[in-house]
């Protein structure tokens, strides 16, 4: 009975958490009287959040397709160029450096120059998506590919495998794990893209909702947006961790063994 | 010319500006269907022999042979078996076994459509080595010893005509190594490849070979060539036998030398 109490207890702990804080929160602003217009107490976000429900999930939508067409593109070009960078030296002293440079620059600096060059809408939202969540992806995949065990390259080569073989063979099996790794890093960046991306030069998504609704001054739709990319993120982080046990059963073996 | 034939074999590993010598002036042979051990202090070289006979490491002297041609590349076909098992965790222990099936010809283009076949196959191997019931569990569902046999399953699956084995059993408890030496010679003794082995351990070089090389400390020569005169099958108790251990006690002494 302990042991099943603990084990709930446990499940429960991060909603008693939130909810602490929520409370924490409510009370703060009642008790020092904190004008909405600064912060809106939680449950007012939340009325708000239910009385525009319909304008957030619209514009939430927006924000949610444009994430993963970004995520998604992020997770194919991230596993070629990541294979690549792996499997040859050349490949990886050429473009490493340059592709570190790279995901040095804020990606809100090139907010400006993707309007320029395709316009507001979608597109620029998708492209940041992708341009910020697609570096940890390279890196983990090179990284998988580059810790084969030596031993179990040679054993393929004196079998008579080819690069391509041995590739196929071990080293995309053994890159999946950090793939799938890094796709929980990625897709919350990829929600930081594609938001900058609405909030800097946008005409749709939740990034432009809360833009527009600080310039009206309501407070209460900006933290109710704030809410709803939470939500979001949190979201597709589950997928992503479901997911991730699904396809790499073998890189989890001790709580399969349990 | 022997199966496999080194001629005044020496190999140097550079590292920047630094070299070392690993391997100096190694010449023997090795006949078809024979079954050799390599012996000697650490760091002597041994498994560097093992990479050149298969030729993933080139020599940086001499020549070697394996089966009347010159070794130019990684040779093909060749079966492999290390100290750590490296099996894939996320293949079953079937699809461990089988993966020769998949790289090696003529299989490899029979595999996908005579797959039925190739399982069958591999089950009768696991039997050999008592592991019909693990088929299908994965390599971390195993025991180490269970690992080191499905390893060398995969090893033997495609019946290579040269077997190359570097200390496979070393990193078992000693009643499962002598538990596995009698597994490697009732296969040997069913296939007859030609095997080579390299350990330390001087009672599994002999158990197990016909002819013992003792290797001098780095850089590698052969110093000597032991020919085992005892008869197959030999058991445990021939391990405790006078002629057993006075050949064991002759390549110790000259190993000690070495380190002397």
């Amino acid at each position: 009975m302990t042991e099943l109490r603990r084990e709930a207890l446990k499940i429960a702990m991060p909603w008693l958490v939130l909810a602490g804080l929520l409370i924490v929160w409510e009370i703060a602003c009642i008790v020092f009287a904190v004008p909405e217009i600064i912060l809106p107490r939680p449950s007012k976000v939340f009325a708000v959040f239910f009385q525009r429900f319909d304008i957030l999930m619209a514009y939430s939508w927006d924000t949610l397709w444009t994430t993963l067409i970004g995520f998604l593109l992020a997770i194919a070009g991230g596993l070629l160029m990541g294979l690549a960078i792996g499997a040859s030296p050349f490949v990886y002293s050429g473009l490493y450096p340059l592709l570190i440079a790279f995901n040095a620059i804020p990606k809100v600096a090139i907010v400006p120059i993707l309007m320029i060059w395709v316009g507001v809408g979608s597109l620029p939202a998708i492209i940041t998506a992708f341009a910020i969540s697609f570096f940890p992806i390279v890196v983990n995949v090179a990284t998988g590919l580059a810790t084969i065990e030596p031993e179990m390259r040679d054993v393929l080569r004196s079998l008579g495998a080819t690069r391509v073989e041995i590739l196929t063979k071990v080293g995309i099996p053994r890159a999946m794990p950090y793939l799938f790794a890094s796709l929980k890093v990625a897709i919350t960046l990829a929600f930081i893209g594609s938001v900058i991306s609405e909030t800097v030069g946008g005409n749709n998504g939740i990034g432009f909702l809360m833009l527009s609704a600080s310039a009206r001054n309501d407070a209460p739709t900006t933290f109710a947006g704030l809410f709803a990319i939470a939500i979001m993120g949190v979201l597709m982080y589950a997928v992503c961790a479901m997911i991730e046990k699904r396809m790499t059963r073998w890189a989890f073996r001790g709580e399969i063994v349990a | 010319m022997a199966f496999v034939d080194l001629k005044g074999v020496s190999l140097t590993y550079r590292l920047g500006k630094e070299s070392t010598q690993a391997l100096a002036d190694a010449t023997f042979g090795i006949d078809k269907g024979e079954f050799v051990a390599v012996v000697g202090p650490s760091g002597c070289g041994k498994s560097t022999i093992m990479k050149l006979v298969t030729g993933l490491l080139p020599p940086s002297g001499g020549e070697v042979h394996v089966a009347g041609a010159k070794v130019t590349g990684p040779i093909k076909g060749v079966g492999m078996a290390f100290q750590n098992p490296t099996l894939m965790p996320w293949r079953s222990t079937m699809d461990n076994i089988l993966l020769p099936m998949e790289v090696v010809e003529p299989h490899k283009r029979r595999f996908r459509r005579h797959r039925a076949e190739y399982v069958e196959r591999g089950m009768k191997l696991l039997k050999t080595v008592g592991l019909h019931d693990f088929a299908d569990k994965y390599p971390w569902q195993l025991s180490g010893g269970m690992q080191q046999r499905s390893n060398l399953c995969r090893a033997l699956i495609h019946e290579p005509e040269l077997l190359m084995l570097d200390e496979p059993f070393g990193a078992l408890d000693a009643f499962t190594r002598e538990e596995l030496w009698g597994v490697m010679q009732a296969l040997w003794m069913e296939k007859r490849f030609t095997g080579v082995l390299v350990t330390h351990d001087l009672r599994e070089a002999v158990y197990l070979a016909d002819t013992v090389y003792v290797m001098s400390r780095r850089p590698g020569r052969i110093v000597m060539a032991k020919k085992i005169d005892i008869p197959r099958p030999r058991t445990l108790a021939t391990t405790f036998e006078p002629h057993f251990v006075d050949l064991v006690h002759e390549l110790r002494d000259r190993i000690h030398q070495e380190h002397a």
